[in-house]
């Protein structure tokens, strides 16, 4: 019988010939991935001191400072440095700061790899799917015996395939391909599986437009977010200097728990409204609601490609009074690429306020909250309520290009065609 | 065996709901007076020792913030309840030792019922509605997590 790069994945990290669905068994992890939030001041710290053991292997535990960067208040401050000063004492060579959020950083640094176990204390950890990689989530006692032992228990997950055939209009993103599936599986449709992206337009992707749509799998509950290895894959590994790993695809007979198949010509720009992330409508569908805010950025939509496209769209635009149109790119590597390539001077010149590389706006820690009453899109991953500020605001979710296009008309609307 | 008074919420309540990120930089035992607030702004001063938290579907999706638990273990939550669990959100709180199962009728379930869960038999006494409802058991080697206390009491007490 088939099986599916989950499986596949976690057989070889289990040292097991063969796994399936419900098998509880121990892995190997790859990368232990901490974030300044949820690392280290989280229990962890503490109870690795109180076990008594060391960190069982500093080479493969990355620390990213990226939710308190930059501070806003002393408190963050402090956890900023208690983080690195941990990190450093406790032989941890890979601690970044100011880089970006942690999931770019990572897959930036090569820390993500096909074949890999990779966990990190932030929910968006799945991203890394995009590379082939098995990449989720876990809490902080989780991640302390993982840094205690190097193992963790997994559950083997089913597996959920989702097909994108057909082209993609003009003015729709992989977004809007993440916000469509999310919206038909249902923010709890696939808890505790994983997620398989495949088909023709996935294939067609390239890799910044691939992780928006794994970035999210998480949104639908799930515990990864897979896409098959090609070429696209091998092109981005290979620029960063990597070919050292064990890929894998899911076979022809794979068994899936449910299958699910879109076209993509059909897909018009999609906007998921207050306050969960399966609310999702077509854009043209929303109704006549102004916005205050508007946010481009976070590790879900503030790639160098999500620059471009809303650089493009701006280009001899003005963002609409009353507006702020903050962005923040994924990282400080993508910083300066859309800098090189004149993405941000145009953004910049339309309006727009060139940001940090960080979690901040996202998760509502600095750099722009919402106060009540106001409206914000945002090209970021959660609307929850509360999420980026007050509890009386509302946070709508679109492609960078949905974000653009409604900063430069003051309320939500798609980009036109 | 646990017996308390059902704090009662809805669907898809969600760890940004039980912890607010504005006040992560907090430490736990401050930032427990957010817990909730944005749909019970009186939540932590209503919670006593030894109250369930009851909720219906896809309890604590979103973030792995292991904040959310501690928090509610802080203000004394003896269990958690719910129709559905997000999944991190269900490791945390056994690993940091609350009690925690499915039940498909909390809907029967009001605020102030008082609770009695055989988590070993799957059976929840509505004491206040004289009703009783079937819920998940939980197995031996999660009780003996939750018995110590939380997975690192446990990998203590077992010197593993």
């Amino acid at each position: 019988m088939g099986k599916t790069i989950a499986e596949k994945t976690i057989a070889r990290a289990s040292g097991e010939k063969s796994v399936k669905p419900g098998d509880i068994v121990w892995v190997n992890v790859d990368r232990a991935m901490m974030d300044d939030i949820l690392g280290p001041r989280i229990q962890i710290a503490k109870q690795l001191e109180q076990l008594g053991r060391p960190v069982w292997d500093p080479k493969k535990v990355v620390i990213i400072s990226d939710h308190y960067t930059p501070p806003a208040s002393i408190h963050q401050a402090e956890i900023v440095k208690f983080t690195r000063e941990w990190a450093k004492s406790h032989g941890i060579e890979q601690y970044y700061e100011y880089e970006g959020p942690c999931h770019q950083v990572m897959a930036e640094t090569g820390n993500v790899r096909p074949g890999m176990i990779v966990l990190g204390t932030d929910s968006h950890t799945c991203m890394g799917g995009a590379l082939n990689a098995f990449a989720s989530g876990v809490g902080s006692t989780e991640m302390l015996g993982i840094l205690a032992t190097g193992k963790t228990w997994l559950k083997v997950p089913e597996t959920i395939q989702v097909v994108w055939d057909g082209r993609l209009s003009g003015n729709v993103m992989a977004k809007d391909i993440s916000l469509c599936t999310i919206g038909t599986v249902g923010h709890a449709g696939a808890t505790y599986m994983s997620v398989e992206y495949q088909g023709e337009t996935i294939q067609k992707l390239p890799m910044d437009e691939r992780m928006a749509i794994t970035n999210m799998a998480v949104e639908m509950g799930a515990k990864a977010g897979l896409m098959p290895f090609d070429d696209t894959a091998w092109f981005y590994l290979k620029r960063l200097g990597i070919e050292d790993y064990e890929s894998c695809n899911s076979d022809a007979d794979a068994q899936y728990y449910q299958s699910y198949h879109f076209q993509a010509d059909e897909l018009k720009p999609q906007v998921a409204c207050p306050h969960e992330v399966d609310h999702v409508v077509d854009a043209d569908q929303v109704g006549d609601i102004p916005i205050h805010q508007a946010y481009l950025g976070s590790c879900t939509g503030g790639r160098l490609n999500d620059l471009k496209a809303a650089a493009e769209y701006l280009e001899g635009k003005k963002v609409a009074k009353g507006v702020r149109l903050l962005v923040s790119p994924a990282s400080r590597k993508i910083w300066k690429e859309a800098d090189r390539l004149g993405y941000l001077s145009v953004i910049a010149e339309a309006g727009g306020v060139i940001m940090a590389p960080t979690c901040g706006v996202c998760v509502g820690l600095h750099s722009g909250l919402i106060a009540s009453g106001e409206n914000c899109i945002s090209s970021s991953n959660r609307n929850f309520l509360g999420r980026m500020g007050s509890k009386e605001g509302n946070i709508y979710l679109g492609s960078p290009l949905t974000v653009a296009a409604s900063a430069a008309a003051g309320r939500i609307q798609a980009a036109e065609c | 065996m646990i017996e308390g008074k059902a704090l009662k919420y809805g669907n898809n309540i969600n760890t940004d709901i039980i912890s607010p990120p504005q006040y992560m930089e907090l430490s736990i035992e401050e930032a427990a007076r957010y817990a909730m607030s944005a749909v019970d702004p009186d939540f932590y001063r209503k919670v006593k020792k030894g109250d369930l938290f009851v909720a219906g579907d896809n309890l604590g999706s979103g973030s792995s913030r292991e904040t959310s638990p501690l928090t509610l273990k802080y203000l004394g939550i003896s269990m958690v309840v719910a129709r559905s669990f997000a999944r991190i959100f269900y490791r945390n709180l056994i690993n940091v030792g609350i009690p925690a199962v499915e039940c498909r009728e909390t809907g029967r379930i009001r605020e102030g019922d008082l609770l009695k869960v055989d988590m070993k038999k799957g059976v929840i006494k509505n004491l206040t509605r004289k009703e009783q409802y079937r819920c998940q058991k939980l197995p031996g080697h999660v009780m003996k997590i939750i018995e110590a206390g939380g997975l690192f009491s446990y990998l203590m007490e077992e010197e593993i």
